[in-house]
């Protein structure tokens, strides 16, 4: 009895050894095999991923989907979802990456694993580029446009100076209106309304002064895909190092990517 | 699920309310004073039709009566940077008021001018009064004293607009009540009391208006 039951129990500790490493190795050898990438991206928040004219996905999202799709030497298969999707495509098996401007937290991280980050996604103090600000003492005497009631005027109201005056508009419009006509010194908002901005108006680009608030982007994958995620891993380093990824984020953020990313 | 009024959080930031209260009152103040004079001026030159003064105050009313005001408030605040005029958001938003009261006042004191019978004008020289004292006996006191509720209605109309500066950043009641709200999500309780904040400050005008109506304007002398 005893007997049978421990080979038992070894035949099921083999089994498992055996089909752990598989598993593992499942995510990336299945693309490889398949000779295709299948990534979720967004279509509706640019520049991270929109419809273009030409009706295909487009925007930073899908840049970076194309590099990964390269660097496996796989065709690129993009689905377009929204921010309340983008997870259950993902662990349902549509697709094998969401590449889809998707932060980080805890309760994310308890059913998908995420890459290193690949973009920047953060609340800041922006203005001119002769503007002598670098810290939250130098915002002493100047004015600064917010939305009222976005997470970036409560993060600025907690962090500002007395001396600093927040103007405080009704919406993005008015507040982005009130820095490019000079009504104000600076501006806090996110790093993608920067980028509309100096899209639409290059002659008053506003860079990054203050950092208020970082949540930058990763590549979600399923769990247990320790292969896959080394190898995305290893793409985004070598993407980083090589200076592509600074590429897509200076072509959709208009800023480069940040050194500590 | 019934809703759980909370007026605490609302009255925890008086302050704030009175402070915009306050404000909404002064810049009240300074477009009524200034823009009833600007409409004293028009009013005459329109109805004395003074060339070349009379057409500009014409275009200058009809501008600003077929344009809304929050559009003038941008286009002063937004709009003239970009021709090197800046003004901070105070100075907008009395300018806004007192340009647009000032357009309305000129039709209807303009009106009330008008209403003076050609008679009393020839009976007040014959009485050997001086161009400066017909002026201001015999045309713009009467004439202020017939257009008097009307007057007043649009100031009380201009202070109620006056909330829409908000959108530029002033900070007078409409701003209190829009921070408050943004930060306590109170909205009911909020905007209820910014309400009847903005009725007993209309109920307050007008009586004082009556007042200064009934001592200066339409009363005897």
């Amino acid at each position: 009895m005893h007997k049978i039951q421990r080979h038992l129990l070894n035949l099921f500790i083999a089994g498992l050894a055996l089909s752990l490493p598989s598993a593992f190795a499942d995510g990336l050898s299945d693309i490889t095999e398949r000779g295709v990438l299948k990534v979720a991206v967004p279509q509706d928040f640019p520049p991270f991923g929109s419809i273009g004219p030409d009706m295909q996905p487009r925007g930073l999202d899908i840049d970076t989907a194309q590099l990964l799709a390269d660097q496996l030497a796989v065709k690129l298969e993009l689905t377009p979802v929204n921010s309340t999707n983008r997870i259950p495509f993902l662990t349902t098996g549509k697709v094998d990456l969401v590449i889809s401007s998707l932060g980080k937290n805890p309760e994310r991280e308890a059913v998908i694993d995420f890459s290193s980050a690949y973009a920047p996604f953060y609340l800041g103090v922006f203005g001119p580029e002769d503007a002598a600000v670098s810290s939250l003492a130098d915002l002493e005497g100047k004015t600064i446009s917010v939305t009222r009631g976005a997470v970036e005027d409560i993060e600025l109201s907690k962090v500002a100076p007395k001396g600093a005056t927040l103007k405080r508009f009704e919406d993005n419009n008015s507040t982005i209106a009130a820095y490019l006509s000079g009504q104000v010194d600076l501006i806090a908002s996110g790093n993608v309304v920067m980028a509309a901005i100096a899209e639409r108006n290059p002659k008053r680009v506003p860079l990054m002064k203050i950092n208020l608030k970082d949540s930058p982007t990763y590549v979600g994958l399923n769990k247990n895909e320790a292969a896959l995620l080394t190898k995305v891993n290893a793409i985004i380093a070598s993407a980083k190092a090589d200076g592509s990824l600074n590429a897509i984020s200076e072509k959709w953020l208009k800023q480069p990517l940040p050194a500590g990313l | 699920m019934a809703y759980q009024f909370d007026f605490l959080p609302v009255l925890a930031n008086a302050d704030l309310l009175l402070q915009g209260a306050f404000f909404t009152l002064s810049l009240t103040a300074v477009g009524t004073l200034l823009g009833v004079g600007l409409g004293i001026i028009g009013a005459v030159l329109r109805a004395w039709r003074i060339k070349p003064f009379s057409q500009l105050f014409g275009l200058y009313v009809e501008l600003i009566r077929n344009t809304p005001f929050i559009v003038q408030l941008f286009f002063i605040f937004f709009g003239l940077p970009a021709l090197g005029v800046r003004m901070n958001e105070w100075e907008a938003a009395a300018l806004a008021m007192v340009i647009n009261l000032g357009a309305y006042s000129t039709e209807i004191i303009r009106a009330g001018i008008q209403a003076i019978p050609g008679g009393q004008l020839e009976a007040a020289a014959a009485l050997a009064m001086n161009r400066i004292e017909i002026f201001r006996h015999v045309v713009l006191r009467p004439a202020l004293a017939k257009v008097w509720p009307a007057l007043s209605s649009q100031i009380i109309i201009v202070m109620l607009g006056s909330a829409v500066c908000s959108q530029i950043s002033t900070e007078e009641l409409s701003f209190a009540a829009n921070f408050i709200q943004s930060r306590n999500f109170r909205a009911f309780e909020t905007y209820l009391v910014t309400t009847l904040l903005y009725l007993a400050m209309a109920i307050l005008i007008r009586q004082l208006l009556a007042w200064v109506g009934r001592r200066f304007v339409v009363g005897g002398r």
